[in-house]
């Protein structure tokens, strides 16, 4: 069947934001979108309410008749109703999970992996190397309750101790899930299959037990695939079944509900896929950070927990340093009086900048923030570890060890920024410098926004698996992602390598549809903008011999970029950014570069 | 007439102000519905099962993890005192025996073939609840605990630490402007919870806690300050479980701000009075306040009370306080609630409202406004 018209909520843990998209002229776009508080929690403890004044606000917008007798209408029937309804969900906290693997850096890491993939919090890794003593785990598996723990642990045919061990340690604690008191804990088993058996004799009883295929089935090869699915199953039938209204919504949907950040990593999965680019997405909250990548094919998604702009502010000036947070500010402000104004911000998250200098100052925590997720996100994007590797006599003049990061950011095609200081920004060019300060792209690396976070939705919708309705779901997914979901900011150009103090980096010449050029230098220590639209534009790109915009030290390329609503951005500050020391020549340096690029109103050098 | 939803703390001079006490595992109730209760008395009881140890039998005396139940000489179930003898090899003719002794007092709940494995668990851990507050108890929950209401004045404070706490209100200072100097702090505050106005430094905090001082609201505070006291950067406010004895209940924010004037004057008048307080705070979806509880007598209620959990927007004439720079902590009037979104100085653009502050009107944006809830 064709789908003319779809419906998608995404149920956030303050709003709910509803999406119609309708085909027109064969081309599926975004039609309205409407939102409201989610209302999960007292007194209303019913998610279809909120769900309900989202699609209602839809419903006024579009002047399409949605809902009858508190339901949405599917099929359509002329202008009446939507062929599909879809929905996400984090409302309630999301989903929370701790795992467990016997090595902490090798089976570990897999269910770490597996865990957020399916887009859920991991609170805590159990491995059997941790550190922590079995009575220490046990109390620290009673005190968190997580929604769900996936057990994980050596490879098929391997030795089984170790695993029947840490299933030991489970059944111990007893645990008891975090909602409703009634219901046994679900447990994923997703290790070693010849300690099957075992594993169903411990905990068989007192857990709601599933058994799937081995997470590591051979050291070289992960397979997260199962556990993934399992997780998304349970997160419906067990976690979301005991939040107050979702078995009518259940009922509602077309497709299973999915874990919002799970929607998201699917779609950024599928872009990268059907695009064969390398893609780095992020989203900042109020309390948390996800970051998702895919690179070498590799999907990887981090949740950096405690960095955020609002609940978990104060986290990132303590993780960060007020030092950090203070070097981009280009002002003079008083540290004590600054600590007070990041608290007051963190007890009323809600608030928002009316100064110029409260916005710079939220502006500058954001860099951090993102710098510092990003990190963590690096740091666990890697490849496997514990494999062995044939070397060759050339390895031995590279010791490239196993586990290492697939980041790599000159290779970096596509970096979509997305929650709201990002995408609310007053001015694109603020989200753009965020972005390039915090993430330091490197050669040739496209940037967007996500301007009202469609992508869970867009996720969903892509990820619906029933016949006759999947291709065409999928089909507008992305088409709607390609034309209403990002707004284009432009393009970075940033050449690498070692750089002098004004000495030349790159010449860039620039042929637009229009068929106009325009050749630009860059010198060092500068930030440039070139105002170009989003469309294809002839470029050459000349590095000076010891710098790499991509090709290798000093090689040219002739390229096709885009602009955007911000342009292009050419950064010749180098890699990594260093910013002076000294306090005054820094705020010269960061208002010259604020300047150069239109970031705020009336700055003076 | 334009009215806005916007988040506000309760400043009630009288209401109903009714608390959850529920374990956290299922139990005992052990009071009665409508059976008057003070903050101390046991509402409900259970008990958490007990901590584990773990014991790897097999590694400790050498042997196969299948042959361990040949080597136990405890059975499953079993008391055991700790150091008590539970698992013994037969040795070479009864010489060279080795042996493994109970890891703690408790009971010997599971031994593994696969592991070689023993678990004991210890006595479990009596858990109660009490009332918290002066009141009667409005219904029953059976087997996890109760509802407890109590008529009283209700104030909320915007961010505290440390847990619940009881005692007799005492105003240590003369107006809400007034900072907590640590010469205020005597041996005669302890068991009382204490009320300034601006302000109290580390230094005078620190003295509270050693002259056992049972709670202290206050305007405002240092956040730098929280580091010394808690042992830790308080990150996200998520406060409650620390275990530090008197809790601080901030009513503004951080910094020096005068303590709002509806707050102090209500405080004041019921100086004296026997109070409960509850630092605990989650600035999360489903965010937890600090609060004071007020129980009063029937000759003290006027009759006009209002349930604590309404909720209403704010409209012209609303009273509100601002709650971000640059005019931080003013308490203002609404004047007129603009539908239209408005570009502020950062070009952010924005619901506003117009609020009168001494006579002269700011336009601020309506998420920088809090609303002063009083009757």
């Amino acid at each position: 069947m064709e789908l003319n018209s779809i419906l998608a909520t995404d149920c956030g843990s303050t709003t709910t934001k509803a999406i119609l998209i309708e085909k027109v002229n064969d081309e599926y776009r975004l039609r309205v979108r409407g939102e409201a508080p989610t209302t999960v929690e007292a007194p209303f403890e019913d998610v279809t309410k909120g769900v309900l004044n989202a699609v209602m606000e839809v419903e006024e917008l579009s002047g399409r008749k949605l809902l009858e007798d508190g339901k949405i209408i599917t099929p359509q029937n002329g202008n009446t109703g939507v062929d599909v309804y879809v929905s996400t969900s984090s409302a309630g906290g999301g989903l929370q999970m701790m795992v467990a693997g016997v090595v902490k850096s090798m089976t570990g890491e897999s269910a770490e992996r597996a865990a957020l993939g399916a887009g859920s919090i991991v609170m805590d890794v159990l491995a059997s190397n941790d550190g922590r003593l079995p009575h220490e785990k046990i109390s620290r598996i009673r005190q968190l309750r997580p929604d769900m723990i996936l057990l994980s642990g050596g490879i098929d045919g391997g030795t089984t101790k170790h695993v029947a061990e840490l299933a030991e340690i489970l059944a111990a604690a007893n645990p008891k899930p975090r909602l409703g008191q009634n219901y046994k804990l679900p447990v994923i088993y997703a290790g070693n299959k010849k300690a099957q058996d075992t594993i169903k004799e411990t905990l068989g009883e007192i857990t709601d037990l599933d058994i799937v295929d081995n997470i590591r089935p051979v050291l070289e090869r992960e397979n997260l695939g199962p556990s993934r699915d399992k997780i998304h199953d349970l997160f419906m039938e067990h976690v979301m079944a005991q939040a107050p209204g979702y078995k009518k919504l259940m009922s509602w949907t077309d497709a299973p509900i999915m874990p919002t950040p799970g929607a998201v990593g699917s779609l950024i999965e599928m872009i990268a896929r059907e695009e064969n680019i390398q893609v780095v997405g992020v989203d900042i909250g109020g309390a948390t950070t996800d970051i998702f990548s895919v690179f070498e094919g590799q999907f990887n998604r981090t949740v950096s927990a405690n960095l955020g702009m609002s609940y978990s502010v104060c986290n990132v000036l303590a993780e960060a340093g007020l030092d950090n947070v203070l070097r981009w500010v280009p002002m003079d402000i008083n540290r004590g009086e600054l600590n007070n104004r990041i608290g007051n911000k963190m007890i009323r998250p809600t608030t928002v900048p009316q100064s110029l200098e409260e916005l710079i100052i939220e502006q500058a925590i954001a860099r951090e923030a993102l710098r510092l997720s990003f990190i963590q996100h690096k740091e666990f994007a890697v490849s496997l570890k514990g494999i062995q590797k044939e070397r060759t006599i050339s390895d031995a003049f590279e010791q490239s060890a196993t586990g290492e990061t697939l980041v790599n950011m000159m290779a970096l095609d596509l970096m979509v920024g997305s929650g709201g200081v990002l995408s609310h920004a007053p001015r694109r060019e603020q989200a753009a410098r965020m972005l390039i300060d915090a993430f330091l792209p490197e050669g040739i690396t496209q940037l967007a926004v996500d301007s009202i976070f469609m992508m869970p939705q867009l996720g969903v919708l892509a990820n619906i698996d029933k016949e006759g309705i999947a291709e065409s779901a999928r089909r507008a997914a992305l088409e709607v992602f390609e034309k209403d979901c990002l707004i284009r900011l432009g393009t970075c150009l940033a050449p690498v390598g070692k750089i002098k103090p004004g000495a030349q980096l790159l010449t860039t010449t620039l042929t637009f549809k229009d068929g106009h050029t325009e050749t630009h230098e860059i010198k060092a220590g500068e930030l440039k903008m070139i105002q170009a639209p989003y469309e294809p534009i002839k470029a050459q790109l000349i590095p000076a011999k010891n710098m790499d915009i991509g090709a290798g030290k000093g090689v040219s390329i002739d390229t096709e970029i885009y602009g955007g609503v911000v342009g292009i951005l050419i950064d010749g500050r180098g890699r990594p950014l260093v910013l002076p020391a000294e306090s005054d020549e820094r705020i010269h340096q960061l208002t010259r570069w604020s300047q150069a690029v239109n970031e705020y109103p009336e700055i003076q050098s | 007439m334009a009215h806005s939803y916007t988040p506000g703390l309760k400043v009630l001079r009288e209401t109903i102000v009714t608390k959850d006490r529920v374990l956290p595992l299922k139990g005992e109730v052990v009071v009665t519905q409508g059976q008057t209760v003070l903050p101390s008395d046991v509402v409900a009881k259970t008990d958490l099962p007990g901590n584990v140890q773990m014991v790897n039998i097999a590694n400790i005396l050498n042997i196969d993890p299948g042959d361990v139940n040949d080597v136990m000489i405890i059975s499953i179930g079993t008391a055991v005192t700790k150091d008590e003898l539970i698992a013994e090899t037969k040795g070479l003719f009864g010489f060279f025996k080795s042996s493994v002794k109970a890891p703690v007092d408790g009971t010997f709940e599971s031994i593994s073939e696969v592991t070689g494995q023993a678990v004991f668990r210890e006595a479990p851990i009596p858990v109660e609840v009490d009332a918290y507050m002066r009141g009667k108890v409005e219904s029953i929950l059976p087997e996890e605990g109760v509802t407890i209401a109590t008529k009283g004045a209700f104030i909320q404070g915007i961010f505290g630490i440390g847990g619940e706490s009881q005692g007799e209100l005492k105003i240590i200072v003369s107006s809400r402007d007034e900072e907590i100097t640590p010469d205020m702090i005597s041996a005669e505050l302890s068991g009382k919870i204490i009320v300034g106005g601006s302000f109290i430094s580390l230094e005078a905090y620190q003295k509270a806690i050693a002259a056992k001082v049972a709670g202290v609201v206050v305007g405002g505070f240092n956040y730098s300050d929280l580091e010394p006291i808690l042992g830790y950067t308080l990150g996200v406010a998520i406060t409650g479980s620390e275990d530090i004895g008197t809790p601080l209940v901030v009513t503004e924010g951080y910094g020096k701000i005068k303590m709002g004037d509806r707050t102090f004057d209500l405080l004041k008048q019921f100086d004296g009075h026997s109070v409960s307080i509850n630092g605990a705070t989650q600035i999360r979806a489903g965010v937890i306040r600090p609060e004071i509880v007020i129980p009063l007598k029937d000759a003290e209620l006027t009759g006009a009370h209002k349930r604590a959990a309404t909720t209403e927007g704010i409209k012209a004439g609303s009273l509100v306080r601002i709650i971000r720079a640059p005019y931080f902590g003013f308490l203002g009037t609404i004047v007129s609630l603009p539908p239209e979104l408005q570009k502020m100085e950062s070009e952010t653009m924005v619901r506003v409202a117009e609020v009168e502050i001494d006579g002269k009107v700011y336009t601020i944006p309506r998420s920088n406004l809090e609303m002063v809830e009083t009757n």
